[in-house]
């Protein structure tokens, strides 16, 4: 008995390896297999592929340029590679010494070199003349029929609409959508991972948008691949880029400067919309801006606050400070039992209006408004076993902002 | 001149390597200092690429699943770092010891002491800059580049450590220069005029004045945090007056010039193997070196080619397009002679030919990628994308590691009188060169799709092609481990070497026995027109 006891269970641990192991192996084999296609496709290079091989075309008129331009050197660079390649790999099969061949003692040619000095440059300028037309006309900017302002923050976009002809201007933030679930592996990764946002930028097609760039704290870049225009948001700097899209559609592109932790999870969503539908959702927008800043005298129940409190701190606060308020000290403190969650409210406030100079802490004064601000500070007071009994108003952060 | 040579008789006693361990913390003798400095870029070419396999596990699949975002950007700024001032260059500098006064026929380097300081201040550099990523929030984590505010106002409390880590760099890097300019315009042999050098001789000589003149920008401009951060200065920060774009200007003012200094010693070496292997006079000496002497100028004009997304006007612009495009000329004779070398020679394949073969063919492909992306408006689809990485490390790691392991291979009978085994040489070649193209030739399609670098997680139609460059990466990770064991093969038991160990070796530094004499010349030789590349 004392025997077989232990050989039942070692062969049932065995058996439960041996599937756990079969399912690695599937696994695995998964993803040998899509590797193994992956590979093939670049080999088979289809059309269909073209989009995971190549530059995208794109949907405006510069994009496409580029695009050709692009194929234009690609061609160019593909022959002299075939050219100089053929040589080489000519030579290295014939004159082997295997072969029997003998040295030459040939060592210069004036000709020769004059040559392949001459025709390199030839070739550069034919480069450089489409190149120069297709910057010129990346740089034909004004005319504009709207100016959004793009704002750069660690790590998610402000977007604000500034032209004179919609007689109010707004703006949002557009932060990443994708769930933390997502990210750590708990859940399935959808079509658009790491590619969505809470609110996409809204444009109309069809007229020309000036984009106005910049940044808030370090240094972002803001690519919309399909629209063929990256620029760098620089912090005290307004780079302009622009765009005429032709087709209504959601363009995708990522913050590709190193901005710090979240770089990669700073996506950019532009939905190009046709001129009406725009013009429709501008006007609902310009209203809900209006009931927005109505909000702004409201006195809010606890209840209220910790709701919209939530909402806010997992957007704007849980990168850093983390979902359960514990941080990651020391860079990002807890806000868990810390003193200024416990301390008097106001000092809690300024901080999050303030920020904290030389640290990663914002001055979210600027992103949040007053009804925001108080509730994320009232929820973090009475959230992650922090229980103070105080209550936050806008009309608190109001004063407070005044008074400074 | 003879009264010298006279003088110097009496000490022939003394011409031995010293005893005991302490040989190596006091030694000025110039192979001494060149093989510290290979064993020790080699152990950072290491610690540099365990880091590489840390960032490539991570992207191995799409999601977060070994390391935090923090700790990729850390792993990626230090992998960039390490490789370029700990493996690179500090490699180039030992090939220089060993190999400069052997090939001017002079006894040793013209500074021995300064020399010895040169390679001992970078234990510590590297060792203080490493430590940071133990500190109390982490080491280094805004690029190899440290674009400001992100490395000021932004950085984490460990920057001091990094400015002061690079600073001393800078004074190794300066004072091995200064030592190599000395040493090739005062000690060359009687004959050896300027147009006879061996072109390994040129190019270091060239490259040596640029380090000189690049090393004191970066020391400015890492000084310029340094006060940014400490003593309230706002030379980088907007809020301030200042100008973070003005960061950018002065790094690549240094930067654009090191990325050659990091690749024109790897030209000189390649203008060895080649007419070697192909038993053949080198083709066009003369516009080779001239060649190297225009791409070092242009290296100076062409900064701004790293920055066509900051905001230019469009005058800067095409100016830094059109000299950028100019670099492909005399790179381009480089190459053609090379291949003229090559053409009608009688070729054997020996690893560092298979090496230098490797260099001209992939270093061509990073050269015909940078032509594409200097060309402004198509750069803008281009920067900061995988397909930047995928051209950096074509002409960085096939093109500048493989001419230091070519060199190895080529010069290892010389400084160790004994043969590597061809076999595992050859071995090697082969693993590296599938693994290096495995590795990042997919990178040219995840940039071009859209990847952008430098980020930890990505959207999942890059996934495919991160993986393909994961599998690569192992595969030449570990290559490089057996290139540690076939070393290690060599030193022990490889076979006796020749004192011109290759049929077709010239140089005054082949006229010596292998192993090298511990001071390689005590009588200026007789330079021979045979032993004459030009």
């Amino acid at each position: 008995m004392q025997v077989t006891l232990p050989r039942k269970l070692t062969t049932r641990l065995l058996r439960t390896l041996e599937i756990e192991l079969k399912v690695r192996q599937s696994r695995m084999k998964n993803q040998i297999l899509r590797m193994l296609t992956g590979t093939l496709a670049f080999l088979a290079s289809g059309v269909a592929l073209a989009d995971e091989l190549n530059m995208r075309v794109g949907v405006t008129d510069i994009s496409r340029q580029v695009y050709d331009l692009h194929m234009t050197i690609f061609y160019i660079c593909v022959a002299i590679g075939v050219v100089v390649f053929s040589v080489l790999f000519w030579s290295v099969f014939q004159h082997r010494k295997s072969k029997g061949a003998v040295a030459a003692t040939f060592h210069d040619s004036t000709k020769l070199e004059l040559a392949w000095t001459i025709v390199p440059t030839l070739i550069l300028i034919v480069m450089a003349i489409p190149a120069t037309q297709v910057l010129v006309a990346m740089y034909d900017t004004g005319g504009e029929d709207m100016n959004i302002e793009v704002r750069g923050y660690q790590w998610k976009w402000q977007y604000k609409y500034l032209d004179e002809d919609y007689n109010n201007s707004f703006s949002f933030f557009s932060n990443l959508a994708t769930p933390k679930s997502q990210i750590v592996n708990r859940s399935a990764k959808t079509d658009t991972y790491l590619l969505e946002v809470d609110e996409h930028l809204r444009i109309p097609i069809n007229r020309k948008v000036r984009f106005l760039v910049t940044s808030e704290d370090v240094i972002h870049a803001w690519w919309v691949p399909d629209f063929g225009i990256k620029r760098d948001a620089v912090p005290g700097m307004l780079n302009e880029l622009w765009a005429i899209v032709e087709e209504p559609g959601i363009y995708r592109g990522q913050c590709t400067e190193l901005c710090g932790k979240d770089h990669g999870f700073m996506p950019i969503v532009v939905e190009a919309m046709p001129e009406a539908e725009f013009d429709a959702w501008y006007a609902t927008k310009v209203t809900s801006e209006v009931v927005r800043q109505e909000s702004m005298s409201k006195t809010f129940t606890h209840d209220e606050l910790m709701v919209q409190g939530e909402v806010i701190y997992g957007t704007y606060c849980s990168s850093c400070h983390m979902a359960n308020g514990e941080g990651v000290p020391p860079v990002f403190p807890a806000i868990a039992k810390s003193p200024v969650a416990l301390g008097p409210r106001d000092d809690h406030l300024s901080l999050v209006i303030n920020g904290v100079s030389g640290s990663a802490m914002q001055a979210f004064g600027k992103q949040l408004d007053a009804v925001q601000l108080a509730s994320v500070v009232h929820y973090q007071r009475h959230a992650f076993g922090n229980d103070v009994g105080d209550i936050s108003q806008p009309q608190d952060v109001i004063n407070l902002s005044n008074g400074q | 001149m003879s009264e010298v040579i006279h003088a110097d008789h009496h000490d022939d006693h003394a011409h031995g390597p010293a005893k005991g361990m302490l040989r190596w913390l006091y030694t000025t003798n110039h192979k001494d200092i060149g093989t510290l400095y290979l064993w020790f870029s080699f152990a950072m070419f290491l610690i540099g690429g365990a880091m590489a396999l840390v960032i490539r596990t991570e992207l191995f699949q799409p999601g977060l699943q070994f390391i935090e975002p923090e700790f990729f950007n850390q792993m990626t700024t230090n992998h960039g770092l390490i490789m370029v001032f700990g493996a690179i260059m500090p490699a180039f500098v030992g090939l220089a010891n060993w190999l400069i006064p052997m090939q001017v026929g002079a006894p040793d380097m013209a500074l021995p002491r300064m020399n010895n300081l040169s390679f001992w201040i970078l234990p510590f550099a590297f060792s203080m800059m490493i430590s940071t990523l133990f500190m109390e929030g982490g080491g280094p984590n805004f690029g190899w580049t440290f674009y400001a505010p992100l490395s000021t106002t932004y950085a984490p409390d460990s920057v001091t450590y990094f400015i002061f880590a690079v600073h001393l760099m800078g004074a190794s890097s300066i004072m091995g220069s200064i030592n190599i300019i000395a040493t090739i315009l005062n000690m060359r042999a009687p004959g050896m005029t300027l147009m006879k050098m061996p072109m390994f001789v040129w190019t270091w000589l060239i490259t040596a004045y640029l380090l000189i003149a690049v090393m004191p920008v970066l020391a400015g401009a890492v000084t310029m945090m340094l006060f940014d951060i400490h003593f309230n200065t706002s030379f980088f920060n907007a809020a301030g007056g200042g100008d973070p774009v003005m960061f950018q200007h002065i790094f690549w003012f240094f930067g654009h010039p090191e990325v050659y200094i990091m690749i024109l010693p790897a030209f000189g070496i390649v203008s060895h193997i080649i007419p070697t292997f192909a038993r053949k006079q080198l083709f066009g000496y003369t516009s080779m070196v001239y060649a190297v002497a225009s791409i070092a100028f242009l290296s100076f004009i062409v900064w701004a080619h790293h920055m066509f997304t900051v905001g230019m006007p469009l005058a800067g612009q095409l100016f830094f397009m059109y000299s950028t495009m100019l670099i492909a000329v005399p790179t381009g004779v480089k190459v053609f002679n090379w291949i003229a070398t090559m053409w009608r020679g009688s070729m054997t394949f020996e690893t560092p030919m298979l090496f230098a073969i490797a260099f001209v063919v992939l270093f061509t492909i990073g050269g015909l990628s940078g032509i594409m992306l200097a060309i402004t408006p198509a750069d803008y689809q281009y920067h900061d994308t995988y397909f930047v990485v995928a051209h950096f490390h074509y002409v960085l790691v096939p093109g500048a590691l493989f001419s230091i392991i070519a060199a190895v291979y080529f010069w290892i009978p010389k400084w160790t009188g004994k043969m590597y085994d061809e076999s595992l040489g050859k071995l090697h070649f082969w693993l590296s060169f599938v693994g290096v193209n495995v590795t990042f030739f997919p990178q040219h399609f995840s940039g071009l799709a859209g990847m952008p670098r430098r980020i930890p997680d990505y959207a999942l139609q890059f996934a495919d092609f991160n993986m393909i460059s994961s599998v690569g990466a192992f595969i030449f990770g570990f290559s490089q481990v057996f290139f540690l064991y076939v070393l290690i093969k060599t030193i022990r038991s490889g076979a006796p070497a020749k004192a011109r160990s290759w049929e077709g070796a010239k140089g005054l530094e082949w006229t010596l026995p292998s192993p090298a004499p511990y001071h390689s010349f005590t009588y200026p030789p007789e330079v021979k027109s045979e032993e004459v590349h030009g």
